[in-house]
């Protein structure tokens, strides 16, 4: 009996629900993951997604080689914001080690760190405009990302996957072009970041479109393990970087902006008030930043010594043979370390056998994690919001299959 | 170990004492490596726990052991009322690996079973779409298991003693 | 009132082809024409999957704008693109997705693979990645860098560009294109 229902309950479906495949190739800026979605009209009744479409086996990639070269392989999850999974990852090897990190090299990565967020929300805000029909953010605050982009590049010489610092600290200081751009970068950004927000922020066109759309109960993001503005979108103001600091971002005021429905608007408006907090981090950095040196000169296992003593020492002259070629000695362990991504909780849990490489190295990735809700959220919604949804929600395919 | 440790080990031996294995502390996080059949009370008794409140899900992950042919599932939860960690390891026969599903007491637990699975082979019963997520659906071993190689062993183009393999 | 002095623009226009020119009339050979129409329309088709996509929208953007050089229109339908550009790493998983892609372009079809992903696996040697998309379409310019600089994916669509320009007309029905499509057992 029970089968005759079920019958029929497919034939209904099959006449009256259509598939579409809101398949793995996208318009350029989400990445890929498939959706096969059986819609009413235009009323989504049920989504199905495929992720692994950009699998690169990162987990058993790290196993194989030694711990400064994992950090290239940390870059390539969350693209957007490379240097804060750089920096993490160094914080974890760090803390395996027991390194003691002086404070200028902390505030140099919070400096960092925070451009890097910067880049991150400006492209998925931007993108939100983009995908409502608003080009003309994307175009604007794009030059932007260039001159942070030229920041990065003083200080690492590469512009997106940065591989940025060294476990330790930073392979050299910041030099006085980076100083004046990022000083360029203050002064001129928060006009064109006013001039972006005046546009869509109390524009009635996109406040229809984004009020409402995707939304996701306080209750349930949490059951689904949402971290980042995400979560911060739906009302609870959980932030790593409050909750167990790190590097020295104790030592500065920032707030946390929370919203109220979890939807898309909430999500956008909680993007571009952390974009703000962000520069005031910057600043308040640039402030206090203190003078020393910028390595820890306590992992000399791990830091290579400077071209000059290379050529002229012995002892610098082997340290540096042991760590290119991965002879270092790492004590055995197992820690997790988390920081705050541009999507969340980036957490790093590292089991150390010994070796020179890990033996276990696992991914807290948040975007994993939280696009598993996706399903629920467009459940019932159109098609346009859906879409929405998904861009607001940040989902990064690197992050997304690692 | 400090007061909340010693707290939160002891909220834990209150009900299961016969089933924990050890308590450590490496590196200042509390992790207790429990016995494998009564885990999902466990995580379920500290969800409920009026004090402890263990209701997030941080991350859930397998290892391999080759050398006592064990895999280990890691399960790390966090409570945000109190901000407490804590990391529980259940120890799974290689030949034999299953457990049952998280997915009742936590959502997010579905995809990260679905890995676990996709990477490691272990079956977690009741889980409500066990199959591959991020390797292609036809494939039929389990490539973080330590035995299989990182390089897909067919390619003709990239030769191994250039790569020092 | 002071004349003002005519200065000539920095906007640089096409350059003509060789040709005999006079009053009101400018003779060439017709492959030359095509040719130069051909290579300053392209419609690319931005297959961007990993971290190169990022940089791909570096190169959209204003600063290395890639309009310029006629790709102002984006197509996302392969049926109406001419250059498909795979930037990226292709996963074994999405080998058969850009496949059927590249096989639903029309002629004349052009393929860019950008970044060391694309063009033979990049860092990635691993079980799930595919070594290179050559193994499944054949593959015009390669252009390398993990991810390359805005200016060489701008060099590798002038390359494009010369290739384009270049081609003949009969090309496509050659032996030798149907051989090496043959090769990929594409028909």
């Amino acid at each position: 009996m029970a089968d005759d229902a079920i019958k029929t309950q497919h034939a209904v479906e099959e006449n009256r629900y259509s598939t579409l495949n809101l398949g793995p190739t996208h318009p350029a800026t989400h990445g890929i993951f498939q959706n096969v979605l059986t819609m009413d009209g235009k009323v989504i009744i049920r989504s199905e997604p495929t992720i692994g479409y950009i699998h690169r086996a990162f987990e058993k990639l790290s196993e194989r080689r030694p711990f400064y070269q994992i950090t290239p392989l940390t870059d390539r999850m969350n693209y957007c914001s490379a240097p804060i999974n750089n920096i993490g990852w160094h914080m974890t090897v760090e803390k395996l080690i027991g390194a003691e990190i002086p404070k200028r090299v902390q505030y140099l990565r919070v400096i960092i760190m925070e451009l890097a967020r910067i880049s991150d929300h400006l492209i998925c805000n931007t993108v939100i405009a983009v995908d409502t029909g608003a080009l003309t953010g994307f175009v604007y605050l794009f030059q932007f990302r260039e001159l942070i982009y030229e920041i990065y590049e003083q200080i690492c010489g590469a512009r997106l996957t940065t591989n940025i610092g060294r476990i330790g600290g930073f392979e050299r200081d910041f030099n006085d072009v980076a100083w004046a751009k990022l000083d360029k970068f203050l002064k001129e950004f928060p006009e064109a970041l006013k001039e972006f927000e005046n546009l869509v922020k109390r524009n009635r066109i996109f406040m229809d479109r984004t009020i409402g759309a995707g939304p996701i109960a306080a209750a349930r993001a949490l059951n689904y393990g949402f971290t980042g503005p995400n979560l911060r979108a739906t009302g609870v103001d959980y932030d790593v970087r409050v909750m167990n600091p790190y590097s020295s971002y104790e030592d500065f005021d920032f707030i946390i902006p929370v919203g109220l429905n979890g939807d898309t608007y909430d999500r956008f408006m909680v993007r571009q008030e952390e974009m703000w907090e962000s520069m005031k981090i910057i600043r308040q950095a640039i402030e206090k930043l203190p003078d020393g040196p910028f390595f820890s000169p306590n992992v000399p296992d791990f830091y290579l010594p400077p071209k000059e003593e290379v050529y002229n020492n012995m002892e610098a002259l082997i340290y540096h043979f042991k760590i290119v070629m991965g002879e270092t000695d790492v004590p055995k362990g197992e820690v997790y370390h988390c920081v705050e991504g541009g999507n969340g909780e980036l957490g790093f849990y590292l089991i150390s056998d010994g070796g020179r490489t890990p033996f276990r190295l696992h991914f807290r990735r948040p975007c994993f994690i939280y696009y598993q809700a996706y399903a629920e959220m467009i459940k019932g919604a159109n098609i346009s919001d859906a879409i929405l949804t998904m861009s607001s929600m940040n989902v990064i395919a690197g992050e997304l299959d690692a | 170990m400090d007061t909340t440790h010693e707290q939160i080990a002891g909220i834990i031996k209150e009900k299961f004492e016969s089933e924990v294995l050890s308590v450590e502390t490496p590196y200042d996080f509390l992790t207790i490596h429990f016995k494998k059949e009564k885990i999902i009370d466990l995580i379920r008794y500290l969800y409920d726990h009026p004090v402890a409140k263990f209701q997030f899900l941080t991350t859930l992950c397998g290892i391999h052991y080759p050398d006592q042919k064990q895999i280990a599932v890691m399960y790390q939860l966090h409570s945000l009322v109190n901000n407490w960690r804590i990391r529980i390891k259940i120890y799974l026969p290689e030949e034999n690996a299953v457990t049952p599903t998280l997915t009742n007491v936590f959502a997010a637990a579905n995809w990260m079973e679905r890995e676990t699975y996709d990477f490691f082979g272990i079956k977690f019963t009741g889980h409500p779409d066990l199959r591959r997520i991020l390797n292609v659906e036809d494939m039929i071993i389990f490539p973080m298991r330590k035995e299989y190689p990182l390089e897909d062993q067919t390619r003709e183009d990239k030769k191994d003693f250039m790569f020092g393999r | 009132m002071q004349s003002t002095q005519t200065r000539t623009t920095d906007i640089k226009l096409v350059e003509k082809p060789d040709g005999y020119e006079g009053a009101g009339f400018f003779a060439t050979s017709l492959d030359k024409v095509v040719g130069m129409a051909r290579k300053n329309s392209i419609w690319p088709l931005p297959f961007a999957t990993s971290c190169c996509g990022i940089e791909f929208m570096a190169t959209m953007g204003a600063h290395y704008d890639l309009a310029r050089f006629g790709s102002e229109r984006l197509s996302f339908s392969p049926r109406q693109a001419d250059l498909l550009m795979v930037m990226g790493t292709i996963a074994k998983k999405m080998g058969p997705v850009l496949r059927q892609v590249y096989e639903q372009m029309a002629e004349p079809r052009w393929v860019l693979s950008v970044g060391a992903c694309a063009c033979s696996g990049g860092i990635f040697d691993t079980y799930s990645v595919l070594q290179g998309i050559d193994r499944i379409i054949p593959v015009d310019v390669y252009v390398p860098g993990c991810p390359p600089r805005p200016e060489q994916i701008i060099n590798g669509i002038m390359k494009i560009q010369q290739l384009v320009e270049s081609e003949s007309r009969r090309r496509r029905d050659s032996p030798e294109y149907k051989a090496l499509l043959n090769k990929y057992g594409i028909e």
